[in-house]
């Protein structure tokens, strides 16, 4: 009985073991400076980044940053995805568009996506439009080769079910092949929002007045290392909870799957 | 009236599974056909679905070639090929997309019960046993009332009582729209309960060996001397069919 109780507090609280190694990383590097043991001027304490933070957030200014940075992440996450669940499904299904575009797709893959930036500026000029593109850009990808690839790889059986069933090539695509290749397709979605959260660093880098890479420039350029953390210490929290909500939404979708648990 | 001529199928790998395959089958008609595992009878049913096309010969439907999969030719496969992504409602709505949703609802509901998953409709094809989700798939074909129904090995993963109750819901199905059925079976017993023909096949390579018609009155009696005899018989012929892969003179199909 009380096992039983006991195991069931530990799945609730589960999720908790995941601040285990940052919270001891973060209080150990607080007392070694306490304890003059270190200096904490370069590497300032988590206190020094909470109470930056803490005024960013009073001033109002950390929100304007967050909100800059997400709506740029955002957009280029909802173009990315549009593009590359299109191209990618219809690259899978036909062959003959897969030969057409796949081999251009994957030789454009292999340029490093910060290389388009003094392109993307020229023509889309240094405003949102260039960024926008430049993170849908790097979303785009791994959507789009998780997709097609996913495609392939679907079970003829059950795409035969379909044809018997006279199924027309829209109706193959919505109703067999993109569920089937949605657990694939929610892991590109997560490994695509993670370049997303890189690429917008890289296009707030290009010149921005505001959003969360504005702010590690700045702190960079008026030598405020914690304001650079604080920056950092924001992108990890945003990333983490986007990713985190994804996960949770998705879950929704794939509770048919009979997939391995591991054990507690 | 379905009519295979001189049917071949060579896959692409070299093997000939069906060699020169005839058979004509009348509207309405039940046919079943027995064989051995591997002689071909998975690749006809893939043929007259319109799913596979013969290396040699043809197959039509009421004279026009079966060339792709047609809307009134349904199937049920040897494997159930539920989406797993669908609840089993879902899956058996899947035969009849193109009815308004209150109808479909309603026929699903009926096809369930009439196989016994009623309770079962919000489920995840996962959590079904592998007999019901043969049932979920014999209810995803026959809901949409086809034309020729196609069954490969319905029954095979059920037991002997839930076996003799779909298969008279089959024949009370057959009563109402008569349609056209090809049954793939390995059961004796269930061929001569509700076939009107029964092929048998052989194989190395596929083809057939005897085609007979009991002349049985229905309702079939499975205690009935007469079909007891006809089991017998059939027995033996499939004993042969197996075991003389390149075909035996002194076993002429013509005993029966
Ligand atoms: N896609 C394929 N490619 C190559 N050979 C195949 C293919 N499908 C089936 N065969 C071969 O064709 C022959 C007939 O197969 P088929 O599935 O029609 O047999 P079956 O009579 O349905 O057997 P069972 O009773 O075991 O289901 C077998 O020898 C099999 O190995
Ligand atoms: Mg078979």
């Amino acid at each position: 009985m009380a096992a039983g109780r006991l195991q069931g507090s530990a799945r609730r609280l589960g999720w908790l073991a995941g601040l285990i190694l940052p919270l001891a990383l973060a209080l150990g590097w607080e007392m070694a400076v306490a304890l003059k043991w270190a200096d904490g001027r370069l590497l300032p304490t988590p206190s020094r980044i909470y109470a930056t933070l803490a005024g960013l957030a009073a001033s109002g200014e950390l929100l304007d940053h967050v909100l800059a940075t997400l709506q740029r992440v955002g957009l280029g996450f909802v173009f990315g995805v549009a593009a590359g669940t299109v191209l990618g499904a219809v690259s899978g299904y036909w062959t003959a568009v897969r030969r057409l575009i796949d081999p251009t797709l994957q030789a454009l893959r292999n340029i490093p996506s910060i290389a388009w930036v003094p392109m993307f500026i020229l023509w889309f000029g240094i405003f949102e439009t260039s960024k926008i593109i430049l993170i849908a850009v790097g979303v785009f990808f791994p959507i789009y080769l998780a997709l097609s690839g996913a495609i392939l790889g679907v079970d003829r059986k059950l795409v035969e079910v379909g044809r018997i069933f006279g199924f027309s090539h829209r109706e193959m695509i919505t109703r067999i092949l993109l569920p089937a290749t949605l657990p694939a397709y929610v892991i590109a979605l997560r490994s695509g929002l993670g370049l997303g959260w890189m690429f917008v660093v890289a296009a707030e880098f290009m010149g921005a007045e505001q959003g969360l890479g504005f702010l590690l420039v700045d702190g960079q350029q008026t030598g405020r290392p914690a304001v650079i953390l604080a920056s950092i210490v924001s992108f990890a929290c945003l990333g983490k909870l986007t990713d985190w909500l994804l996960a949770a939404v998705s879950v929704r979708f794939l509770r048919w799957q009979d997939s391995f648990k591991p054990a507690e | 009236m379905l009519r295979i001529a001189n049917v071949r199928k060579r896959y692409p790998n070299g093997l000939l599974a069906l060699a020169g395959l005839d058979l004509t089958v009348a509207p309405g008609e039940i046919l079943a056909i027995v064989g051995g595992s591997g002689c071909g009878k998975s690749t006809l049913l893939r043929l007259v679905s319109g799913l596979d096309r013969p290396t040699a010969g043809s197959v039509d439907l009421d004279g026009t070639p079966i060339v792709g999969p047609r809307a009134e030719i349904g199937m049920v496969f040897q494997e159930p090929r539920l989406m797993p992504w669908l609840t089993i409602d879902d899956n058996v709505a899947f035969g009849i997309r193109h009815l308004p949703a209150g109808e479909r609802r309603q026929r699903v509901a009926e096809a369930l019960s009439r196989v016994g998953l009623a309770s079962h409709a919000g489920h995840w094809p996962r959590e079904l046993s592998g007999g019901q989700a043969q049932r979920a798939a014999l209810a995803r074909a026959l809901v949409g009332r086809p034309q020729v129904l196609l069954l490969d090995e319905p029954f095979s993963a059920l037991d002997a009582l839930t076996r003799q109750d779909l298969q008279d819901h089959l024949l009370d199905l057959w009563a109402y729209d008569r349609p056209t059925m090809i049954l793939v079976t390995h059961d004796i017993e269930e061929a001569l309960v509700l076939a009107d023909r029964i092929v048998v096949m052989q194989p190395d390579p596929g083809r057939i060996r005897v085609s007979v018609s009991p002349p049985l009155a229905r309702p079939r009696d499975r205690l009935d001397p007469e079909f007891l005899d006809w089991k017998y018989k059939l027995l033996a012929e499939l004993d042969h069919a197996s075991r003389k892969p390149t075909g035996d003179e002194t076993f002429p199909a013509a005993a029966i």
